[in-house]
């Protein structure tokens, strides 16, 4: 079997004998015939989110990919690239923007029931697959991104955050609202993460701290409280 | 000038980093890969906390639960201070946002939280987040690092500890995106550089990158490691590809049959034992198997989801209706470098280990599931903290010289040798040493051996190098310091093995299988004794 791995601005061919998930051809072609092909890895079971790659145009975990003759693999997108697949994740600028993190820890009171609301957030592997696949990146890199945004929500939704207002303060400028709402990322996550509905929520929880869309209020004009000229 | 380095970002790295940063210490830590890239996000079943949430429970039976695996070799009283710290460390991870599975019916805060039983627990005691314990513990205290404005350094692989006159002042490193020898000088270091299962390789549930490097520092400056000769084998990981299935899969009632389809030893019992008596099956040719299947799959969706799809991506079974394939692998590194009540590492002074590369004493010979996510939260906070306090009484601590030349001139060296092994295949012919000579049953003649083949190794290295000649994100530099560690560590771990002619909890040698109380003492080695062993 042959794959093609892009290293530089080319795709070069390799044979692979023995491997049948990519992460295992990486290293039968880094072991075996070319030391310096660059990658990351590390648990080889789908947590640790550090070897996603671009398998023919799209994201997957290389621990979690089978193989098949003449795949084409590439490095994430909109990361800093580094060599071959090695990249360099913007993942801690990315949540330090959105403050994807409690707040204000309160009082509490749970049941499984209210621990069901962010169950499923809180599996991020923050392997970035989300973040290549997000269109909006390509223009503007500001834009917090998926997993940024999905951590935001996790959090503000939590019941022992007494200050959701401040999370939902950080995701207005370049985040809620420059979602174009085209699903690419929820498509992509390997852990069944579905960020694009974070999102909306989100923007549900914006409109009731009385945050608005700017697009929305640019087009119709002044009835945005928030909305100045 | 930094406050308090910490070398790793673990649970225990960070736990600590959070902790020192709460005390206003400037804070880095630093990684030898991705932050993420550790084996805190891999652990699945749980983390220990006498909460008595689902069932009667106290700290007293942590006690002496975790004392009765330990097998004689714990400080009682570091015990104690583990498992009385256990409840602020779960309101700790609470108050960062870690999302555990609940309880149905409302509770008050950490009373709300779901527990299940582990290994050799008298009660269900582990707190857990479905089986993604780990992830979630490691990412909510990412978060909260970030929150607390903690620099992070990541791809920067420690190379060696900057002492002088016995003070530790910061670490070299070799930074891997710009391929260059680095020098960060701190008041006070934290190594919570994790085991040394990559020894094992293959035959583990750890990352290849495992590799003790803490010790090895350690080592290299003089300084001593103890109880090497205890690393735990976890029985039940994938046949094929050496993944970890928790210990929750016995917990929730899994069985553990046979090719038979007999069930052969109690699956509750503590690892070392159901590890041995997989081992056995396996020796007498005959196959093993997780038995799932009563479960049934919404069970087993709700409570072990992650267990359900690393079954069936590889090992191709649906183990919802099919048997799961076992064997048993090298887990966990209960040896370590050995440390004080405040997680000082005894014989330097400004420096600090914890987490697995620690020895605390609170395994002894054998850990429980669910109390090493324990130690790096309620241990983590000790060092941070500590680190932070020391760190405030120094006023000024620069090194008197640079240290860099040395680890430059020897960098240089592997770089410009001429190679004419490939250190991967030595790599892989030392944990196949490892597993067959150094593995769940040794004795005299198979640690004799190992012995000898490891001696073997050693005078090849000088025929190894680093075979990736470029410069930066140069992944083979790493991979060829941290088979360097693991060689120099090879023959302590056997050593200490030969010298305890006994059987106690993870060292089981069959030429003395019984504890023998004369043996009731913590083999600690230097460098030095590594070549007397050498000599015999
Ligand atoms: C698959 C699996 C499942 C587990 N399940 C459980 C469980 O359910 N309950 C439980 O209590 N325990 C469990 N354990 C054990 C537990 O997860 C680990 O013992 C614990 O997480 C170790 O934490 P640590 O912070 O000490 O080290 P690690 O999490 O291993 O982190 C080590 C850090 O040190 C860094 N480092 C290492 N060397 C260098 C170097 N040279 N330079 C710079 N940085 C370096 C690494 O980059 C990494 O960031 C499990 C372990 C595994 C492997
Ligand atoms: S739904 Fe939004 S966040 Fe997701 S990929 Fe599309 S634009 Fe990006
Ligand atoms: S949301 Fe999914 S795709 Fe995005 S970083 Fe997290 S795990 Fe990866």
């Amino acid at each position: 079997m042959q794959i093609k791995i892009k290293r530089g601005d080319e795709f070069k061919a390799y044979k692979i004998e023995k491997a049948k998930l990519l992460l295992e051809a990486l290293l039968e072609i880094k072991h075996n015939i070319d030391y310096t092909l660059a990658f990351d890895y590390g648990c080889k079971s789908k947590v640790c989110g550090t070897c996603a790659v671009r398998v023919n145009g799209k994201e997957t975990l290389a621990c979690a990919h089978r193989i098949k003759d003449g795949d084409e693999v590439e490095p994430l997108r909109y990361e800093k690239h580094l060599k071959d697949l090695k990249v360099e994740q913007a993942s801690i600028q990315k949540i330090a923007q959105t403050q994807g993190y409690l707040h204000e820890f309160c009082e509490y009171t749970m049941d499984a029931q209210d621990e069901a609301k962010n169950d499923i957030q809180s599996d991020c592997i923050l392997c970035s697959s989300c973040f290549s696949a997000c269109p909006v990146l390509e223009v503007n890199q500001n834009f917090a991104g998926p997993y940024a945004l999905t951590r935001a929500y996790r959090y503000a939704v939590d019941k022992r955050e007494a200050n959701a207002k401040s999370i939902i303060e950080a995701v207005q400028k370049d985040g809620v609202w420059d979602c174009t709402l085209c699903g690419e990322c929820t498509l992509v996550c390997p852990k069944g993460i579905d960020p694009k509905s974070d999102i909306m929520q989100l923007r549900n929880i914006s409109a009731q701290h009385g945050y608005f869309d700017p697009n929305f209020s640019n087009n119709f004009g002044g009835f945005d409280p928030n909305f100045t000229f | 000038m930094i406050d308090v380095l910490v070398i790793g970002s673990g649970g225990a790295g960070l736990s600590a980093a959070i902790n020192a940063a709460k005390e206003k210490a400037k804070v880095v830590v630093v990684s030898k890969s991705k932050l993420s890239n550790n084996h805190t996000v891999m652990a699945q079943g749980g983390i220990n906390a006498a909460l008595g949430n689902v069932e009667s429970d106290s700290v007293n039976k942590h006690i002496e639960d975790t004392l009765k695996a330990a097998h004689g070799l714990a400080s009682p009283d570091m015990v104690k201070l583990l498992c009385e710290s256990a409840k602020g460390a779960i309101e700790f991870l609470d108050s960062c946002g870690v999302v555990f599975s609940r309880l149905k019916e409302a509770k008050e805060k950490i009373k709300s939280i779901a527990q299940r039983r582990l290994g050799g627990a008298s009660a269900k005691r582990a707190c857990y987040g479905k089986d993604f314990t780990g992830l979630r513990i490691f990412h909510s205290l990412l978060d909260c690092a970030i929150k607390e404005g903690i620099n992070f350094l990541e791809d920067m692989l420690l190379l060696d500890l900057i002492v002088e006159e016995g003070k530790v002042k910061g670490a070299i490193f070799f930074d891997v995106k710009e391929g260059l020898i680095q020098e960060l000088w701190a008041k006070t270091t934290i190594l919570a550089t994790g085991g040394f299962g990559g020894l094992y390789l293959n035959e583990s549930t750890n990352i290849d990158l495992a590799s003790g490097d803490g010790l090895v520092a350690v080592l290299q400056n003089g300084g001593a490691v103890s109880d090497l000769e205890f690393i735990q084998f976890h029985p039940t990981a994938l046949k094929s590809s050496a993944i970890l299935i928790s210990e929750s899969a016995r917990g929730e009632g899994g069985y553990l049959v046979n090719s038979d389809g007999k069930r052969f030893v109690n699956e509750l019992a503590p690892r070392d034992e159901v590890a041995r008596a997989v081992y056995k099956e396996l020796q007498e040719g005959r196959e093993v198997f997780l038995d799932l299947r009563h479960l049934g799959k919404e069970k087993l969706l709700e409570l072990m989801p992650q267990e359900l799809e690393l079954a069936r991506l590889y090992e191709g079974v649906d183990a919802s209706c099919e048997l799961v394939p076992i064997k048993p692998v090298v887990h966990y590194s209960m040896g370590g470098i050995p440390v004080n009540e405040k997680m000082e590492a005894i014989g330097f002074e400004n420096c600090f280990v914890v987490g697995e590369a620690a020895n605390a004493k609170v395994h002894g010979a054998n850990r429980l599931g669910g109390n090493s996510l324990l130690e790096i939260i309620a241990f983590g906070k000790i060092a941070g903290k500590n680190a932070a306090q020391k760190a405030k009484e120094i006023k000024f601590q620069n090194p008197n010289q640079s240290h860099i030349k040395k680890a430059q001139s020897e960098l240089n060296h592997y770089f410009n040798k001429p190679i004419r092994i490939n250190f991967y295949s030595a790599r892989e012919r030392l944990a196949k040493i490892f597993y067959e000579y150094v593995g769940i049953i040794r004795d005299e003649a198979s640690l004799q051996k190992a012995l000898i083949e490891v001696k073997k190794l050693q005078n090849q290295f000088e025929f190894m190098g680093i075979m990736d000649k470029s410069r930066k994100n140069n992944a083979n530099v790493v991979d060829f310091y941290s088979f360097k560690n693991l060689l120099q560590l090879a023959p302590l771990v056997i050593h200490a093995a030969l010298l305890r002619k006994e059987s106690r909890g993870a060292h089981f040698r069959s030429d003395y299988p019984n504890e023998d109380a004369k043996f009731n003492y913590h083999i600690l080695l230097k460098a030095r004794e590594e070549k007397n062993a050498d000599k015999n």
